[in-house]
Parts: structure tokens; C-alpha cells; sequence
């Protein structure tokens, strides 16, 4: 078994809020981050997967046909837009790190050929990431 | 839906790895040059990661805001522009990033919001040191 690393980056607005809260509220738990207007962020997208390297390709998966799926399933629907606005899993879903995580498991999970998805892991900047093994709750 | 977060906090502090049950030429040829006795120091950068259920109304593990505020206060405080040999935990240890991980992983257990899982310290950007807990977990990073 051998896990493999392959990288991602796109650029979203969102913003934190609870419609069942009001202002003060939203305010006391999410400070900035519950500024309607939105703010955003460069993020950066690590996915791990795992498998067995391929005897005749050296391969655990083509590294071009992952980087075409990530492309497609994320980077293509969450790049230079407002997830909370244009990305359908975040109408019903806060879009923080956490969360971010978890859409983008469900988004990959079954669409890599030849080796299982290991760990989702999403930078909202240098200092701050979150990781998603999957599992249920 | 079970999920980790990780934070990074930076510190800048100074150290001597000296031990009193060494002589002092057994010091220098253990620790080399961090046996300098006039000390010397590094920018620390502490990764903590804990874990949680996802809140699903918030969407988080635990609110950033209290995890950078404890941080601040138990950490940031206590360690940023500090000698780490003059704070009591090192007092009959070394202060080695070994020993200062083991020290962070106590603070930072004490933050009860969420499960502390991990501290992941960079004494430089060639040296990082890593404690689970005694418990050492066989999770897979």
C-alpha cells in the first residue's frame, strides 16, 4: 500500500450565517467571518489516496486523469465563486474549512480509478486546515 | 460527521539544552552548539490538531475564535519572547523540542471544546517533532 498526494488550488468567497440567529448572534460566534458582503480565500486542496502500485506502470494512479478529476469535481465548480451563492452543497451546508472538506470527500469519493480515497485535506490558508477520513457521524 | 482541524500558532523563544547530571564536557558533546550557555533561538510554529463532530449548524469542530483565544492566553503568552529554560516546566527538564511538545500537548488538553489529537512542533523549518499523547494513537496522518 503506498498513499499518494496530489495537490489542488482555487479561490472562493463565502460568508458565516445562521438564519435561525440573529445579527447579535451571528456576530458573537462568527466575528468577520459573518460579514454578508462575503470575503475570501486562496485555498489549497491535498488529496490522498491510496493503493498498490501498478508492476508494469509504477503507478498507483495516472497522476493526469487524478488531476483531471479534481479539476472537474472541484476545482471547476468551487473556483472564483461564491460558495455559499453558486455551490448547491453549501445553500444547505456552512461552507467553513470542515465542511469544505467533507463536500469535497463526497464530490471524489468512487470517481478515482484503481485506489481508495484516503484523507481530504483543505487549507482556508497557511495556518488553518481541516481533514476528512470519511465515516459516517 | 467526525472531522479534524488543524491551527497553526508561531512563538519566538530562546534555549540552552543543558543537563546538571552531565559534566560540562559530556554537555557540550551531547547538545553541541545549543549547549552555547548564553543560549540561543528559534521562531517556533506549533500545529495543534483536534477533532470532533462537525456542528451542523455552525459547521465546525469548535469555534476559532476560543481555540486562538486560549491559545493566546496559555501559549502565545507564556512562551513568545521568553528564555523556554526559565519557565517552570523546563526547570528540571530540557528544554528540548521533544520535551516542549509534551508540555503543549498539556496546555492545549485542557482546551475542552474539542479532542485534542495532535502537536506537531517546528523548531526550524528542518526539525519537527510530533506527540499523540501517551496514548499514542496509530491514526494515519
Amino acid at each position: 500500500m503506498i498513499f499518494l498526494t496530489r495537490k489542488a488550488e482555487f479561490s472562493s468567497a463565502h460568508y458565516y450565517w445562521v438564519d435561525t440567529w440573529d445579527e447579535e448572534k451571528n456576530l458573537s460566534v462568527f466575528g468577520k467571518c459573518a460579514n454578508k458582503n462575503g470575503h475570501g480565500h486562496n485555498y489549497t486542496l491535498e488529496v490522498t489516496v491510496a493503493g498498490e502500485v501498478d508492476p508494469v506502470s509504477g503507478f498507483v494512479v495516472d497522476l493526469k486523469e487524478l488531476k483531471d478529476i479534481l479539476e472537474r469535481e472541484v476545482v471547476s465548480v468551487y473556483d472564483h465563486r461564491h460558495l455559499n451563492l453558486e455551490v448547491p452543497e453549501f445553500h444547505s451546508m456552512m461552507p467553513t474549512t470542515e465542511n469544505i472538506a467533507i463536500a469535497i470527500w463526497n464530490r471524489l469519493e468512487g470517481k478515482i480509478p484503481n485506489a481508495r480515497l484516503h484523507r481530504v485535506r483543505v487549507y482556508e490558508m497557511a495556518d488553518l486546515f481541516a481533514d476528512f477520513y470519511g465515516g459516517e457521524a | 460527521m467526525k472531522a479534524y482541524l488543524s491551527r497553526r500558532y508561531h512563538f519566538c523563544a530562546s534555549h540552552r539544552l543543558h543537563t546538571e547530571k552531565y559534566d560540562d564536557e559530556r554537555n557540550r558533546d551531547v547538545y553541541g552548539k545549543c549547549n552555547n550557555p548564553h543560549g540561543h533561538g528559534h521562531n517556533y510554529a506549533v500545529t495543534v490538531t483536534f477533532s470532533g463532530q462537525v456542528d451542523p449548524q455552525t459547521g465546525m469542530v469548535c469555534n476559532l475564535g476560543d481555540l486562538d483565544m486560549f491559545a493566546r492566553k496559555r501559549v502565545l503568552e507564556q512562551f513568545d519572547h521568553t528564555n523556554l529554560n526559565t519557565l517552570s516546566w523546563f526547570e528540571n527538564r530540557v528544554s528540548t523540542t521533544e520535551n516542549l511538545s509534551i508540555e503543549l500537548y498539556r496546555i492545549f488538553a485542557e482546551f475542552k471544546l474539542a479532542q485534542l489529537e495532535q502537536i506537531h512542533v517546528e523548531e526550524t523549518s528542518n526539525n519537527s517533532f510530533d506527540w499523540l499523547g501517551d496514548s499514542s494513537s496509530s491514526r494515519t496522518l
